[in-house]
């Protein structure tokens, strides 16, 4: 990618194809959709990295467990939006509207673990309130919010664990935390197309981190919670450099054999 | 020492240096013939000889290992596979492996071993895994082959075990091939796609075939004039059928799956021979068997570097989480943060 | 046991309402939270249960073999424990 980086939110810059949506789907839901979608798709996929390398055969089931519940949101979601294998495989980097939290490579089971506290939480909550609404969103968050109680529930028991385990692991887990913490601001940006305003899940948010990182006897991170770069984030189709990467290995083969089913 | 499965494991009765021991022994040698001989299982807490447990033990840890080592080739394409739905069904199916893992080793434990013993052996290479994991997967069509022809010879290996001697290793194994049957379904109809597919994907699909083919033909061991331990656990029952037995099986049952598929197996000795009511096969290169059992295959070092790396890498982990639980810990565990 | 062992834990569960737990295996967890997840994890992904019970496995006592006997066999010469014992005139209902 080059200099046009710098622009604010170009939609479709760089994209492969744009996969036509459901007709008659309202253009703003298509596009929330899609950038939740994107979120669990590519959180589904970094947890996948896991698989044969977890601390212990237990939190093998137990990652494999949140990451195939985030691919099964992903594909409902994805199928709002279009077609959910052109959308994967055949977007570019920019194309992609998914947090940068969700991007952020595992690093070390801490890092793992910081980035699902910080994302299952705001995923609960804007779940939560997409169910309670009546918007086009409310049956699938309806579902996907209890898998996501889950997830919420197995972050906290780690950090609770890491934070207050042994000296090491408290370190590991407040490098962790602190490192992630420029890409919590994120969520709370505002998304069309949703019946619920994120901004206004920023404090429940906030407190729940804040109790959870407490009681585990971490410090809350201090630092800024959004990056200095004004052109936007993922959102905006703005990733990080890892992600480019990623992309590349989740696609290459099905772009390998253009047209082919499997 | 631990207590496994429903029961403590004990270790078996040492053998006494008086003679009111040595009639008992002789009398709970007498007990565990009688149940070996009337089918019944033999349970964590049943006397039994050592050498049966030592038999046990060797199988179920190689089993639970080859579980845990077997997600690597499949992981390995969990990042690249080429839809979503094959994305979550290989998750799964990888998932499962380390449940299977898990129960294997539970099993184990029940005779008197804990588990990071177990792990110390496979890392140390002191236990072996199947040497079907120390071939590589280079396409994607080795995940549908994997899951056809590897699962599909575990599966002939593995069904007779659910009615093995040992009780645990017994119930594990129903509980193996219960959610097993997936996993060589979705290999199959994988390869289905490939071969149906583009010229392409149908070479990929045929490549794959004709690798795997033969390092599965030799999963079920050595033919049963050179295998080693076959006599004494088919006498036990820990065993029911002998190699070349359950070899003969897989390939009657694959030949005919292979052609349905459109695939050809690179055999041109493989031909039905009506008379014996069986398919013909060709000579197995023994040769290369004992040469990759040796470590000498494309991943033998690969395969348990990373495995011992994951162990590694994961000890502050649980060490941390065994901290924690000291902290906040009741007699019997029940946190009380 | 190392620093880095956890204890062993059986798990039990209950497959639907009006059942009892039944033992489904067991499993590696550092207390009893974790262990209760593991279980769910581990145990239930294919709608196995509606219920789990986790219990350290070193807190069961379990009967011994060697007391097989003296436990089980004096319930042998029972009979009259069981209905089929008895005989009651034929046409004789709800009985």
């Amino acid at each position: 990618m080059t200099g046009t980086d710098t622009t604010t939110a170009p939609a479709t810059a760089g994209a492969a194809v744009t996969a036509p949506a459901p007709t008659g789907a309202d253009p703003a839901v298509t596009a929330a959709a899609l950038a939740l979608g994107d979120d669990a798709l590519v959180l589904a996929q970094r947890l996948g990295e896991w698989a044969g390398s977890a601390p212990v055969l237990e939190e093998e089931v137990a990652l494999a467990n949140i990451a195939l519940d985030l691919l099964g949101q992903a594909r409902i979601l994805l199928s709002l939006a279009g077609d959910e294998d052109e959308l994967a495989f055949l977007r570019e980097e920019r194309a992609f509207r998914n947090l940068q939290l969700v991007e952020q490579p595992n690093g070390d089971f801490a890092h793992t673990i910081a980035r699902q506290l910080y994302f299952s939480t705001y995923q609960r909550l804007l779940y939560a309130a997409l169910a309670a609404g009546d918007g086009p969103l409310a049956g699938l968050a309806a579902k996907a919010v209890k898998e996501v109680a889950y997830h919420q529930d197995h972050a906290e028991q780690w950090t609770l664990r890491l934070g207050d385990g042994t000296e090491e692991s408290r370190r590991r887990m407040q490098t962790a935390c602190d490192a992630l913490w420029r890409y919590t601001g994120e969520p709370f940006q505002p998304l069309g197309g949703l019946d619920v305003d994120p901004t206004t899940l920023e404090t429940a948010w906030l407190d729940s981190v804040t109790a959870v990182l407490t009681r585990a006897g971490l410090t809350v991170p201090a630092g800024p919670r959004t990056g200095a770069w004004r052109a936007g984030a993922g959102r905006q189709g703005l990733h990080t450099e890892s992600f480019g990467r990623m992309l590349a290995e989740m696609q290459h083969l099905h772009r390998s054999h253009p047209g082919a089913t499997w | 020492m631990t207590t496994g499965t429903a029961g403590t494991a004990v270790t078996a009765g040492t053998p006494g240096t008086d003679a009111a021991e040595e009639v008992t022994r002789a009398a709970q040698e007498a007990v565990f013939d009688a149940a070996v001989a009337a089918d019944e299982r033999i349970e964590p807490r049943d006397w039994m000889p050592e050498a049966y447990r030592a038999t046990l033990v060797r199988q179920i840890a190689q089993h639970a290992h080859s579980e845990i080592i077997g997600m690597q080739p499949e992981a390995n394409w969990i990042t690249r596979a080429p839809s979503l739905r094959r994305k979550a069904i290989l998750m799964a199916k990888v998932q499962d492996e380390a449940g299977h893992g898990l129960y294997l080793y539970s099993a184990a434990e029940t005779l008197g071993v804990s588990r990071d013993e177990l792990l110390d052996k496979l890392h140390s290479g002191r236990q072996k895994y199947s040497s079907i994991f120390n071939y590589p997967t280079l396409t994607w069509a080795d995940v549908g082959a994997i899951g056809w022809l590897v699962d599909g010879a575990a599966i002939t290996n593995q069904v007779p075990l659910c009615r093995c001697s040992y009780g645990p290793y017994a119930r594990a194994m129903v509980r193996v091939c219960k959610e097993e049957s997936f996993h060589q379904r979705q290999g199959y109809e994988a390869l289905l796609a490939l071969s149906r597919g583009t010229e392409a994907q149908h070479a990929m699909a045929q490549d794959a075939v004709d690798r795997w083919w033969w390092p599965s033909l030799m999963m079920f061991g050595p033919p049963d004039d050179e295998s080693s331990h076959s006599a004494q656990s088919m006498a036990w029952k820990i065993k029911r059928h002998s190699n070349d037995e359950l070899r003969q099986r897989f390939v009657d049952i694959a030949a005919p799956q292979a052609e349905a598929l459109g695939l050809t197996l690179p055999d041109p000795d493989l031909k039905w021979n009506e008379e014996r009511g069986h398919y013909d096969f060709g000579p197995i290169d023994w040769a290369e068997f004992w040469d990759v059992l040796k470590g000498n295959g494309p991943c033998n070092d690969q395969r348990i570097t990373k495995r011992r790396q994951a162990h590694e890498d994961g000890a502050w982990v649980r060490e941390a989480a065994a901290a924690y639980a000291r902290k906040h810990t009741g007699q019997h565990g029940e946190a009380q943060a | 046991m190392s620093s880095d062992t956890w204890p062993l834990w059986e798990v039990f569960v209950r497959s639907r309402r009006g059942l009892s737990h039944t033992h489904a295996g067991s499993l590696h967890a550092p207390d009893a939270e974790m262990a209760l997840r593991n279980a769910r994890d581990l145990y239930t992904r294919r709608m196995e249960g509606v219920s789990l019970w986790v219990v350290p496995s070193a807190a069961i006592t379990a009967s011994s073999p060697d007391e097989k006997d003296p436990f089980f066999e004096s319930a042998a010469d029972k009979p009259y424990r069981h209905p089929t014992f008895y005989e009651i005139p034929e046409g004789v209902k709800h009985l």
